[in-house]
């Protein structure tokens, strides 16, 4: 099984369009890294980062999303959508996607 | 585009402050460059009295270090004193001729200790009390001599007297007026003070009037002189007779001064290119000694200097708080009285307890209190915001009884707290943390040490230990927050009662038409603001607004909770607690099926499925085929009921028959927070009624409604509104009850606080003296509650089936 796994690992894949994503919100792309919660702001920006809370693992895709943050739902900290990282004064980081969007197409480079 | 230059004469707290807040809101907008005559960068000048008591060090209370300032790009020239304002060609110079040129100067230059105009004033050893320089001086005189003169008895006399006595030295107090802080204290307080003070060995000299320091042969001070002819020796002698404003750059700049800088409501001097902040300033004919009023003018000064222009400072109250440690005492307002005040006082003499309120018109005006300062944060509080105390009075005295308060052990007096005790039982943080990050973070505000530490972050019960806390570590430096003035969030300047103004009189039905006519900062609003938000434009205009899911918390959004683990939990509704064969099966089958790994019975009468898969939830709710629990949201939760007449022999009315109708009749209404209803069929009570948001008692000859209870975190009594005789008549009263505070109360209020905010009486006129207004308020409800289709089955046959689909699976790498 060794091909495909390249193949896989440098190549962009198509997870769907930007308007399954609601705007302000985020969906769930499963991974073998782990959930990963892919955002769409008011700008139709999209941003991926892994669902998971750096305070205490709650799941980032079920956030309130304002801006370029989202709110983790278990403890409000606000995590940086473009860089993952929280805002002070909390401190952490949640691991991030590179994304990209063409035709309106969001791709996810795992 | 070029930045405009902004200049500072004066790196102290409020300046940097300023600053802080500058750098907050418009980081960019300025080249920004700082004098500083001290060597220092930004420190807490408050603390110097613990520095010099050696309870710190001066390590500790360094506040913004030369870090700091190069990290945010400031310029700092520290050791270098601006003498000098070219107004014409916008430059400051300094003593040693170096010029820096600006297009906005911000003067924060402090103040001066005021030096008695008396011979021998000049000789060495004689100091002031102002910064990190006269600290050491102390610190050193200290270790080489023994006795200590410190002349005036004011705060910073006896901070000053209390460090030099705990370093060794023999203190004498010297005091002009009959007794100590005779600005803060009356005669009772300030000789209990005194005897307090006496009691750690300090000696006093009241009604004493300096006339002349006297040196030795070698020209270092040696005895003070008074007026009567006496003398006593003194090896250092301190003067902390007062401060005066430093307005000596401003006024040779010809800038308008008296008695300070003169300052409008937007803090900008009669120059409008310069402003200034601090103690500096003279704002409506008060320069202020303290630091709490230097935050709300940084905060306003920074606003204007962005180019925002909201704010305005319209002055301060203060308070006092000693820091010497081991002496508790307080005071604020107008703690004299006067012929049209009266006062509310106790005196324990033996055990050291002194307290006094002041009030006008049933309003806290002034307060002094020695021994016991536990509610001092709440007293002022009650000051600043003018409340009226007619309804508490009674109990003003003893304080604001924490009882029934969970989750801190019982305790309600941060003071008599060991360090290792918990403070907020939500977070997990004891009182030694909460210290140690105010002082070592140096935060002032009750939001700063929530952010820092935690603690009261959550269900905000223990807000009054962090705030005593607070209060205590940073002395006078604490402003409690007025409620009344408090904006929705960081988002904006406006409160919640304005939001809502708008949203009715412009008929607003988007958050988007809301935050552009109110002018948000903020793009989007954020996590707090965009729900109330979304609620108050349902509330206010059902069926024209549209719920905006986005700006809903994930449990109303999901319509379940969602658990530690990610998981949901699933509460089906069982209208008056009552459920039968066919229903039991069916969540049998369910939890079969899903499984589901736990099944509780709740608190409130029915049955809690927890551990659920998000994307099982439509399926479950399609299968179990009941109404939603609302369980997750901000609505009508339970009607918890007891068994009543049907079954019950003390039973006198049908409370389960009556329970089962008023959940029919709400269910599904949405409200600033979640609603709990009881009915019992007796005064027994079995069904709690007492404590909850609406409690039903039934009676021989109707019904009793009780509102405004709460059971959970501080345990409240719900207050008796009114008897009625029929079913109808509780629907109806009950219903319109609700609906005003739907219609008026802060997103997040549960009735308790609001009704502790607006008044029983107020509630009783709307329902109660107001026939006509309640059957309008009942239809209101009525009216917003029809067609309101339940969110489990629109759900279970599709709608919003993103919400609980994964967008994609990518192939295992
Ligand atoms: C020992 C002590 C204890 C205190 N305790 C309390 C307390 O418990 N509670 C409380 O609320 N307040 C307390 N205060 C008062 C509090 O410290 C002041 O209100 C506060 O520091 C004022 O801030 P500011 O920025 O206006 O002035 P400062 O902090 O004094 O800053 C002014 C700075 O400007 C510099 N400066 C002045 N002129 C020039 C110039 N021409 N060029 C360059 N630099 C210049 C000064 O050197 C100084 O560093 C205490 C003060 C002292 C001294
Ligand atoms: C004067 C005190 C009380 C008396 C005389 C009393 C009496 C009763 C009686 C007779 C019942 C049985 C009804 C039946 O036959 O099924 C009952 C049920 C109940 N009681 Fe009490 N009770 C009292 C106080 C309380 C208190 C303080 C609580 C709760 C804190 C409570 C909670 C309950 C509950 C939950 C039920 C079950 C009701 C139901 O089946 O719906 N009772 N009580
Ligand atoms: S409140 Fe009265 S009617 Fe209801 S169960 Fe208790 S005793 Fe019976
Ligand atoms: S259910 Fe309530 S009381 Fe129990 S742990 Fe959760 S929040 Fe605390
Ligand atoms: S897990 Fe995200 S804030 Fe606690």
């Amino acid at each position: 099984m060794n091909a495909p796994e390249k193949a896989i690992m440098n190549e962009w894949i198509n997870v769907g369009a930007v308007e399954d994503i609601p705007r302000l919100g985020a969906r769930v792309v499963q991974s073998a890294h782990g959930d990963i919660a892919v955002f769409r702001n008011a700008d139709d920006e999209v941003f991926a980062l892994l669902d998971k809370c750096p305070h205490k693992g709650g799941p980032l895709s079920q956030g309130i999303v304002f801006g370029r943050h989202v709110a983790c739902p278990l403890h409000n900290w606000n995590i940086g959508l473009d860089d993952g990282k929280a805002v002070a004064p909390d401190e952490g980081c949640a691991h991030r996607f590179a994304v990209k969007v063409v035709d309106q197409q969001v791709f996810l480079n795992i | 585009m070029k930045k405009m230059k902004l200049v500072m004469v004066g790196n102290g707290m409020a300046g940097v402050r300023t600053l802080e807040e500058i750098l907050k809101i418009a980081p960019d907008l300025y080249d920004i460059t700082v004098f500083g005559a001290e060597p220092h960068a930004n420190y807490n000048r408050i603390l110097l009295s613990p520095v010099l008591a050696g309870e710190m060090t001066l390590k500790e209370i360094m506040l913004n270090d030369v870090d700091w300032y190069e990290k945010n790009g400031i310029t700092l020239h520290l050791n270098k004193t601006i003498t000098q304002i070219d107004r014409i060609s916008r430059k400051v110079i300094a003593a040693d001729g170096f010029e820096e040129s600006y297009d906005r100067l911000l003067l924060a230059t402090g103040s001066n200790p005021f030096v008695l105009p008396i011979p021998g004033k000049d000789l060495p050893g004689v100091i002031t009390y102002r910064d990190i320089k006269d600290t050491n001086a102390m610190i050193e005189a200290a270790s080489h001599y023994k006795n200590a003169v410190v002349i005036g008895g004011g705060l910073l006399g006896l901070e000053a007297a209390n460090g030099l006595k705990l370093r060794g030295m023999d203190v004498t107090v010297v005091h002009l007026a009959d007794w100590l802080m005779e600005r803060q204290l009356d005669k009772t307080a300030a000789d209990m003070l005194k005897k307090s003070l006496e009691n750690k060995g300090l000696k006093f000299l009241l009604k004493k009037q300096t006339t002349a320091i006297l040196g030795n042969g070698e020209g270092r001070v040696a005895r003070v002189s008074f007026s009567d002819g006496e003398e006593i020796p003194a090896d250092l002698v301190v003067m902390a007779v007062g401060i005066k404003p430093n307005d000596d750059l401003a006024k040779s700049a010809g800038i308008h001064c008296t008695r300070g800088i003169v300052v409008s409501d937007t803090m900008q001097t009669y120059d409008p290119r310069i402003y200034a902040v601090g103690e500096c300033a003279s704002h409506r004919g008060i320069a202020y000694g303290l630091v709490a009023p230097l935050f709300e003018m940084a905060k306003v000064c920074a606003n204007h200097l962005a180019h925002l222009g909201i704010g305005r400072y319209e002055g301060s109250v203060t308070s006092t708080k000693l820091k010497v440690t081991g002496v508790d005492l307080f005071s604020a307002g107008n703690f004299q009285g006067a012929a049209d005040t009266e006062e509310i006082l106790l005196h324990d003499a033996v055990g050291g307890v002194y307290k006094k309120i002041v009030l006008k018109d049933d309003r806290i005006v002034g307060s002094v209190m020695v021994g016991d300062t536990g509610d001092g944060a709440w007293y002022f509080q009650m000051l600043r915001e003018k409340k009226n105390v007619a309804e508490i009075r009674d109990h003003l005295m003893f304080g604001q009884s924490n009882l029934g308060n969970t989750g801190h052990q019982g305790q309600s007096n941060a003071a008599q707290m060991a360090d290792t005790m918990e403070v907020c039982g939500c977070n997990g943080v004891c009182k030694g943390v909460i210290v140690k990050t105010i002082k070592e973070k140096g935060l002032f505000t009750l939001d700063d040490v929530r952010k820092h530490t935690k603690a009261s972050s959550s269900c905000g019960s223990c807000t009054g230990l962090v705030e005593q806390i607070l209060a205590s570590t940073v002395g006078g430096a604490y402003a409690p927050q007025a409620n009344k003035l408090k904006p929705m969030c960081g988002c904006t300047d406006h409160t919640h009662e304005e939001a809502r103004q708008v949203i009715r009189e412009q008929h607003l039905l988007t958050i988007p038409s809301v935050m552009r006519f109110m002018e948000w900062r903020t793009p989007n609003g954020c996590a707090s603001c965009r729900p109330a938000i979304n609620y108050y434009l349902l509330s206010t205009w059902p069926h024209e607004a549209l719920d905006d899911p986005q700006s809903r918390f994930i449990n109303e959004r999901a319509h379940a909770n969602i658990q530690k683990d990610g998981t949901y939990s699933v509460v089906p509704r069982m209208y008056g607690g009552v459920t039968n064969s066919a229903e039991l099966r069916r969540i049998a089958d369910v939890v079969d099926k899903y499984n589901i790994p736990t099944v509780k019975v709740t608190g409130g009468q029915r049955i809690d499925l927890l551990g659920v898969k998000k994307a099982d939830l439509p399926k479950v709710w399609a299968d179990l085929a009941m109404p939603s629990g609302h369980a997750y949201a901000k609505a009508l939760r339970t009607v918890k009921t007891c068994v009543g007449s049907e079954w019950c022999r003390f039973g006198v009315q049908d409370s389960t028959q009556m329970g089962i109708d008023l959940e029919r009749a709400f269910a599904k209404m949405y409200a600033p927070h979640k609603v709990k209803f009881a009915v019992s069929g007796c005064p027994r009570n079995c069904a709690e009624s007492g404590i909850k948001d609406v409690g039903v008692i039934g009676v021989d000859s109707g019904w009793e409604i009780y509102v405004a209870g709460n059971g959970g975190i501080k345990t409240e009594v719900a207050q008796f509104l009114c008897k009625v005789k029929t079913a109808e008549e509780v629907l109806e009263y009950s219903g319109a009850f609700l609906q005003v505070y739907r219609e008026e109360a802060r997103y997040l209020d549960r009735t308790v606080h609001w009704v502790a905010r607006v008044g029983l009486d107020y509630v009783k006129q709307r329902v109660l003296e107001d026939a006509e207004g309640r059957k309008a308020l009942f239809g209101r409800l009525l009216y917003a509650l029809q067609g309101e289709k339940d969110p489990w089955q629109e759900r279970a046959q599709g709608v919003a089936k993103h919400e609980y689909q994964t967008l994609a699976t990518v192939a295992v790498v």
